[in-house]
């Protein structure tokens, strides 16, 4: 046979290069965090109250309600009522009229004082919900990030706490839920 | 013809060492290792959830507790149906059984963090809010008020 043998590959170094690949893998994969919508429920009360809630003006109010059928109805101020709105729009509309600020006569006075309100069917499909949910706290985040870039020059993201509250405080989250239509009880 | 036969000095080839393939090996277990995210228990329902932009995420995971509620997956089925249905843990329940399950997550967690205990809500994009809606009295009832309606990533259009 021949004299000369192709040496060995030197596998010494085969440990490395599984470590980097390891390595590699460890920081270029997500693990797949649950993240989601966060809400802070209002707190229940046994028995309704028999004290009327503060008659708000009606042009400081901003109706979203979804129907048994998906449909979108927005009622900003003292506007009228829009059918069929596009859930696309919420947040544009969301934010002209939270940050109205008494310019245009039927929507909000000011930001401390608008309150969006939104009720749901029995039958609004999850889906629907939750994107109108995402919306309207898009307009809000969007508010309070302008406004934090106005005021400090950073996104709201990147300021302490004192700052979120600071602006939280101009434009506080007034976003209530009422309870859920019942479409299908109503026949 | 004879191309793939032996070269003309007929030279041996030498063997591919097999000594870094316990490495591999190893790499590949270190990585599906990390990878895989153990559940604590098996789903039962569909939940395929809807797309959202605005996520947040979970700060503190022991804290947190799961709440699934969709359609029972195909192998269930059978015995119960479509209907949207919640998921507690490893078993099917009722809307009456969460009080029973947040008093039960509270005795886990020590009582200084009780007010930083959240509700993840997994839900299936079909399923009705009257389900929903069901769920959420439960939990104001039973004081569990944070809730993440969990969702995944949506790129902003436009």
């Amino acid at each position: 046979m021949a004299d000369k043998k192709i040496p060995e590959i030197n596998a010494g170094s085969m440990a490395d290069i599984a470590f980097l690949l390891l390595v590699f893998f460890l920081v270029t994969t997500t693990i797949q965090t649950d993240a989601g919508l966060y809400q802070l429920l209002p707190q229940w009360v046994e028995e309704k109250s028999d004290v009327e809630p503060p008659k708000k003006n009606k042009k400081n109010v901003m109706q979203v309600k979804i129907t048994a059928s998906d449909q979108l109805i927005v009622e900003a101020g003292k506007q009228s009522a829009q059918i069929n709105f596009d859930v696309l729009n919420l947040k544009e509309r969301t934010i002209e009229f939270l940050t109205n600020n008494g310019r245009a006569d039927d929507l909000s006075e000011k930001p401390t004082m608008a309150v969006v309100v939104l009720q749901n069917d029995n039958g609004t499909s999850y889906d629907k919900y939750l994107n109108v949910m995402n919306e309207l706290n898009a307009a809000y985040n969007t508010i309070w990030n302008q406004a934090a870039k106005d005021e400090f020059g950073q996104p709201y993201e990147a300021l302490d706490k004192k700052q979120q509250e600071e602006i939280k405080m101009k434009y506080p989250k007034f976003l209530s839920e009422l309870e859920a239509t019942d479409f299908d009880k109503k026949k | 013809m004879s191309k793939f036969k032996k070269g003309k000095k007929g030279k041996e080839l030498p063997q591919i060492s097999t000594a870094s393939l316990p490495d591999i090996v190893f790499m590949l277990l270190c990585f599906f290792m990390v990878v895989t995210k153990m559940r604590e228990s098996d789903i039962k329902v569909r939940t395929r959830v809807p797309q959202i932009t605005e996520l947040r995420k979970i700060e503190n995971k022991s804290l947190n507790s799961f709440i699934f509620i969709g359609p029972p997956s195909n192998q269930y089925q059978a015995q119960l149906g479509s209907a949207p249905r919640i998921q507690l843990n490893d078993a099917f329940a009722k809307p009456a059984d969460i009080m029973t399950f947040a008093n039960q997550r509270r005795t886990d967690v020590p009582p200084g963090q009780h007010n930083e205990m959240t509700v993840s809500m997994k839900v299936d994009g079909e399923v009705k809010m009257g389900l929903v809606t069901e769920v959420k009295t439960q939990l104001r009832k039973a004081n569990m008020r944070r809730v993440f309606y969990l969702g995944n990533k949506r790129s902003e259009k436009k």
